[in-house]
């Protein structure tokens, strides 16, 4: 078989290929909700209402959405650039870390100035995580993706250090647990007596930033230059290695702020629960948003819901809670498939 | 304990060479794919699935070996999928890896939950035993690290053995490196490359998940969430450092192997006593990056590697 490019494709051809491929990966989850023993029919019923039944259902899913956005944002604009950030682990884990070093009474300032001031501050931390494998695969040529995962590994080990160490909670009961942070340093709630907070409104702010990034100025041209084709891009005097090291900056900085925004608007304190796994979920959500920085908003919102509907689908129907890894899974390697129908023909020869 | 006499230990060696095993599996598996001219970061979610596979076969009711061939099916079907989805369609070998890995490890946990609902700690089966191999295991030093191992461990030797053969002197081998190396000669022969590199895809995959299934099944004699733990990506790192060759790729697993060694039984020492734990944990992930770090320099990549192949562009 052959691959053909389709020089105009229909608006069909756009659109049916990833709405099947997002209907294939729930009728795949169907199928193991019966093995389960769970009524398909039912559990998807159950997923809707624990995501969007009420309105504490769905605040839970913009509360759940919000790492969501920030890793899917880190992830979509490195992959742009054809850096493999697998890393937003780390980055986001530094990003919490930084929060809780400068949160917990260190810094006493208004809010004003030091939510700011520790939001920029974890920022730093985040680039800098990100920036050690992108200079090693500018000036070494070691290859991004083993690097950054790895990295993951070594820095979840270095923050249950921090916790039973320096970060250790006197008052923790022993628990591997940081301090809480003081009142100045919580990101305060959108509308009192409700869980959502501004780490939210950051997030939303965020993607339209990323999207001015990449739209409006020299610098996004230059990532999707690079990404697409960094011979080209050189040869037409991009600074390929200095775009590189920019865009890592920005996204290792993009998936800090989700560590910030979840210890600061969430938790008030750092455990090494803190992640169940929102740096490689943001892979999935940066591939179903085709990279795109407002996609990656609806795409968030879209895997938030499918996990928070899952968790209490779970509690009601005992139909184990890896059913929500699998849709999206599946969505993920189905839609990238999908993505390739829309943009080329297959010849039998 | 001295830091000498660890060395001088022949169960030093003999764990060094049993925590070699799994990687060595997983490492010839990446190794071939990779010789094929694709990328595998499936192999973290195989080696996940390749453990749970073979053991839940065995706690089932299977022999050993059979357990060992679920598991080497189950990572071939997983292969298979990726193989699809990365070689006739070309999609990003990255993007496909990830989506595995994200795939593998989800059902395995799910598939767990369902069989096992209610346990909180899993069952244990009865593992390979270690088999002494007449004569050999009398050698002093020799013979307790090297031929007191499980069968498994032969296992991985014999594949190492296997590879190199089959790369290097046959005509299936030749065709499989020049797949990786120069897909349109391969082409021009009137060969499949498509053929060739999902078969390396789906074998590769099958020896992956033989390397997790050690885990349950040799190391360990039962199956825990977070038990592969990286390795995959260490293996990914093992082929670098092994410059895509088999013996070098088994020496580079054995040193590596031992460093681990090392590294837990120096935590009984005094200096265990100063530095944290973690550090300790940390070893085999920063001995990884340093290796990618060291052999960067050496071009020995397969010249095509995560090339995709469409006979219809040149």
């Amino acid at each position: 078989m052959r691959l053909e490019p389709i020089a105009n494709p229909s608006l069909a051809r756009q659109f049916v290929p990833p709405a099947l491929a997002i209907a294939a990966s729930f009728l795949i989850a169907a199928l193991l909700a019966l093995v389960a023993g769970g009524n398909p029919f039912s559990v998807f019923g159950l997923i809707f209402n624990g995501a969007l039944g009420s309105r504490f259902a769905l605040l839970e899913t913009l509360n759940r959405a919000t790492p969501l956005i920030f890793t899917g944002l880190a992830v979509a604009v490195a992959f742009r650039a054809k850096l493999w950030n697998i890393g937003a682990e780390a980055q986001l884990y530094m990003g919490a870390v930084v929060t809780v070093v400068l949160g917990t009474g260190a810094v006493t300032l208004p809010a004003a100035i030091l939510l700011p001031a520790i939001g920029i501050a974890a920022m730093l931390g985040g680039a800098l995580v990100l920036l050690i494998p992108a200079l090693l695969k500018t000036r070494l040529g070691v290859d991004e993706v083993v690097t950054t995962l790895l990295f993951n590994f070594i820095f979840l080990l270095f923050v249950s250090y921090l916790l039973e160490g320096p970060l250790k909670d006197p008052m923790g009961m022993g628990w591997p647990k940081s301090e809480r942070l003081i009142p100045e340093a919580r990101l305060p709630r959108i509308v009192d007596g409700l869980r959502l907070h501004w780490g939210f409104a950051l997030a939303l702010i965020s993607a339209l930033a990323v999207w001015f990034i990449d739209a409006r100025t020299t610098l996004g041209f230059e990532m999707r230059a690079v990404g697409q084709n960094p011979e080209a891009a050189r040869f037409a005097g991009i600074p390929v290695t200095a775009v590189i090291l920019k865009t890592a900056l920005l996204s290792g900085g993009l998936a800090a702020l989700a560590g910030f925004s979840e210890v600061a608007g969430l938790k008030g304190s750092l455990t090494l629960d803190l992640s169940p796994g929102f740096g490689y979920t943001g892979i999935v959500v940066a591939m179903l948003a085709l990279l795109h920085p407002l996609g990656v908003v609806a795409a968030a919102l879209f895997v938030a819901a499918i996990f928070v509907g899952a968790d209490s689908m779970s509690r009601a129907a005992g139909v184990p809670t890896y059913i929500a890894d699998i849709m999206l899974a599946s969505a993920l390697l189905l839609t990238v498939l999908a993505i390739l129908i829309t943009r080329f023909r297959v010849r039998r020869d | 304990m001295d830091i000498i006499e660890i060395f001088l230990s022949a169960s030093f060696w003999a764990a060094a060479i049993r925590i070699a095993s799994p990687l060595i599996f997983a490492t010839m598996g990446e190794l071939i794919c990779e010789r094929a001219g694709v990328l595998n970061l499936g192999i973290e979610g195989i080696m996940v699935a390749g453990a749970f596979a073979g053991w839940i076969a065995v706690w089932a009711g299977l022999p050993l070996w059979g357990g060992v061939g679920v598991a080497l099916l189950t990572g071939m079907a997983i292969g298979l999928i990726h193989a699809i989805l990365s070689v006739p369609f070309g999609l990003s070998q990255h993007v496909v890896g990830i989506g595995i890995t994200l795939l593998a490890t989800s059902l395995t946990f799910y598939t767990y939950r369902v069989v096992l609902p209610e346990v909180s700690s899993p069952p244990k089966i009865m593992a390979f035993q270690p088999y002494e191999i007449p004569l050999f295991s009398d050698i002093p030093f020799l013979g307790p690290a090297l031929f007191s191992q499980t069968p498994l461990t032969y296992a991985a030797f014999a594949l190492v053995a296997v590879t190199a053969f089959v790369l290097y002197r046959t005509p299936l081998g030749l065709a499989v490196r020049a797949a990786g190396e120069s897909p349109a000669a391969v082409a021009a022969q009137g060969l499949s490359v498509t053929a060739i590199r999902m078969g390396a895809v789906i074998v590769g995959s099958g020896f992956m998940a033989v390397g997790g299934a050690f885990l349950t099944m040799s190391a360990f004699d039962s199956f825990f969430f977070e038990m592969v733990n990286g390795r995959g990506w260490i293996c990914i790192a093992l082929v670098v450092f092994g410059a895509w060759k088999p013996g070098k790729a088994l020496l580079g697993a054995i040193l590596f192997a031992a460093f681990d060694a090392f590294q837990i039984r120096l935590q009984q020492t005094g200096v265990g006593a100063v530095v944290p734990y973690q550090v300790f944990l940390m070893m085999p992930y920063l001995l990884s990056i340093l290796a990618l770090i060291l052999m960067s320099r050496r071009a020995e990549v397969p010249a095509a590697l995560m090339t995709p192949f469409n006979k219809g562009e040149r």
